[in-house]
């Protein structure tokens, strides 16, 4: 057994390392807090050559002037419209297909099974070459649609949705079944219900790298009213001149609706990306 | 019961029929198109004549190429198994804590992996701006010449590592996390009974427990950064983009500034090869070792 000074011993390095693992927490997330500080301060405060850790006048006229001088406004519209849209369409056709992959017998299923596998190891950045010519043959650069089709890809719904099909219990279908319940119903009255809790937790981390996507939202538009936020933000910095706390601001707006998203369903979010992990390996 | 074999059939491949759509418009196509543009010397937009394997081998003589191709290997050098590793480290402390405690922690070691890159991108622009960002302070009191980090070669990749590291880290920390929930209790019990020291049981234990989760981890870094483009792109305005490149970025060059489509589909097709053969390489090496368990 333990001697009682070994036991005390153990304590005292088990406070030491909370006491670290608080303090690196906090260090961590300064950048962040420093960066919303500083969007709050005028700006001859922003500049001043010491380090001050809270705004001696408060301000936000600097979100006054990124939301009126600039075309956040219309950014926003663009982010919520073409992120709601790739959630709506993704977690839709992969809850259908997914359905369908479980429980149906069809010809075919056991390729279709196996091209989504594969299609998970594709790196979607080696298709933007492509995505370009093919949406600008349909006349889609600079439009909704344009930034919405490419990002439509994400295996790893399917394959979860998959999963958590086969795990229903088979009596449900037999018992529908024997009620002559159509397929449609079976769906919607049993597998959609009972599936809520991973549909939700898919439609939050759909949207948050939805909401999040650089690369091909930054290629399918040039014009400036047709960027989405997160795009915008990093295209316009010479419209602000210097204004560092200008900038700033509108980057706490980006990326305000999905800090608000993860702090509102946290648990939601972790058990989604986990789940999108495990299969990963 | 019998169940109508052609009606199922007919269901099923109307509810496939929306996701068999996108994917064919948006995933096949595109995928072949990439293979036969390689081998044409196409412009950005429309199709050019078949040139062979030409635009492979001037990939070769191509010192951008090699600038991409060499930058890409280093970052993955420096983020993978250092973020990792991070990662583990934060587990392990977040995971003594209890409660609502442990939610707070975690949440401010996790909010970065939420934000987009551009906001992660403006926020370290300003922490590390040259004149007036608060790491320059930090700089000046620890007697430290100040660095213009993004525009200088030497310090532009390890930055944007550590900066990258500070990023993902989040998404690591919550896969090391389940891990750890997921050993029993009972094998810490029996090892505190056989009074192991914290040492012995961690590299004992919790190391060799780990391991499969840690390989996971690994992985998905492993692909995730040999698609580094963004925060490259990003830093890399109004600095030296060409000692700068990477893989995608070298890709998004060619296509879209000298509207050299074949060649940056050939690019392209190397990424994706190696991208596959990482993937399939990590697939063998874990049936393997489930095989021995």
């Amino acid at each position: 057994m333990m001697t009682a000074t070994t036991a005390k011993r153990l304590n005292l390095v088990g406070l030491v390392i909370t006491l670290l693992t608080i303090l690196v927490a906090i260090l961590w997330a300064f950048p962040l807090y420093w960066g919303v500080i500083s969007s709050l301060k005028p700006e001859d405060e922003v500049v001043r050559r010491y380090i001050e850790l809270w705004p001696e006048n408060l301000t936000f006229s600097h979100y006054y002037a990124a939301l009126t001088q600039t075309q956040i406004g219309i950014w926003y519209v663009n982010s919520i419209v073409t992120a709601v849209a790739i959630t709506v369409l993704t977690v839709g056709s992969s809850l259908f297909c997914g359905y369908a992959i479980s429980q149906l017998e069809f010809p075919f299923r056991r390729v279709l099974w196996w091209l989504i596998l594969a299609s998970f190891m594709v790196p979607m950045q080696v298709l933007i070459v492509n995505h370009f010519e093919l949406m600008a043959r349909f006349g889609l650069i600079n439009t909704w649609a344009g930034i919405v089709l490419p990002q439509l890809i994400h295996p790893v719904v399917i394959i979860v949705y998959k999963q958590f099909f086969d795990n229903v219990p088979k009596d449900f279908r037999e018992a529908a079944a024997m009620d002559n319940a159509s397929e449609w119903r079976i769906l919607t009255r049993i597998y959609m219900p009972m599936n809520w809790g991973v549909t939700t937790a898919l439609a939050i981390v759909t949207f948050i790298w939805s909401w999040n996507a650089f690369l091909w939202p930054f290629l399918a538009v040039t014009k400036t009213e047709m960027m989405t936020i997160t795009v915008g933000i990093t295209q316009v910095n010479d419209a602000f001149g210097v204004y560092y706390a200008r900038e700033l601001s509108a980057a706490v707006l980006a990326g305000l609706p999905v800090a608000v998203a993860y702090l509102i369903f946290q648990r939601k979010v972790t058990e989604a990306i986990t789940l999108s992990a495990g299969i990963k390996g | 019961m019998l169940r109508n074999k052609r009606n199922e059939a007919i269901v099923a491949l109307l509810l496939i029929a929306p996701f068999v759509a996108i994917y064919g418009l948006i995933f096949v196509y595109p995928t072949i198109r990439l293979f036969i543009t390689s081998f044409q010397n196409a412009p950005l937009i429309g199709s050019g004549e078949f040139v062979g394997f030409d635009n492979y081998t001037r990939l070769w003589g191509d010192r951008r190429f090699n600038t991409a191709f060499w930058n890409t290997a280093y970052f993955v050098a420096i983020t993978v198994i250092p973020g990792a590793l991070v990662a583990f480290a934060i587990a392990l402390g977040v995971s003594r804590l209890k409660g609502r405690l442990q939610a707070l922690v975690l949440a401010l070691f996790f909010l970065p992996y939420i934000l987009p890159v551009s906001v992660v991108y403006l926020i370290w622009d300003w922490t590390l701006n040259f004149q007036f960002g608060i790491a320059m302070y930090v700089f000046d009191m620890l007697g430290v010449d100040r660095v213009p980090v993004f525009k200088s070669t030497v310090w532009f990749m390890p930055a944007v590592g550590v900066i990258t590291i500070w990023w993902t880290a989040g998404f690591s920390i919550l896969l090391f996390l389940a891990g750890l929930r997921s050993i029993p209790v009972e094998i810490y019990e029996a090892a505190a009974l056989d009074n192991a020291s914290r040492l012995t049981t961690f590299r004992q234990l919790t190391w060799p427990l780990m391991w499969p989760v840690t390989a996971l981890v690994l992985t998905i870094q492993l692909i995730l950064q040999l698609k580094i483009f963004d925060q490259v792109y990003l830093f890399s305005v109004g600095g030296r983009p060409n000692d700068n490149l990477v893989l995608v970025y070298y890709v998004f060059q060619r296509a879209f500034q000298y509207d050299q489509g074949g060649r940056a589909a050939a690019a392209a097709v190397v990424l994706f090869i190696l991208v596959i053969v990482v993937s399939v390489l990590n697939f063998q090496l874990t049936r393997l070792s489930k095989g021995r368990a």
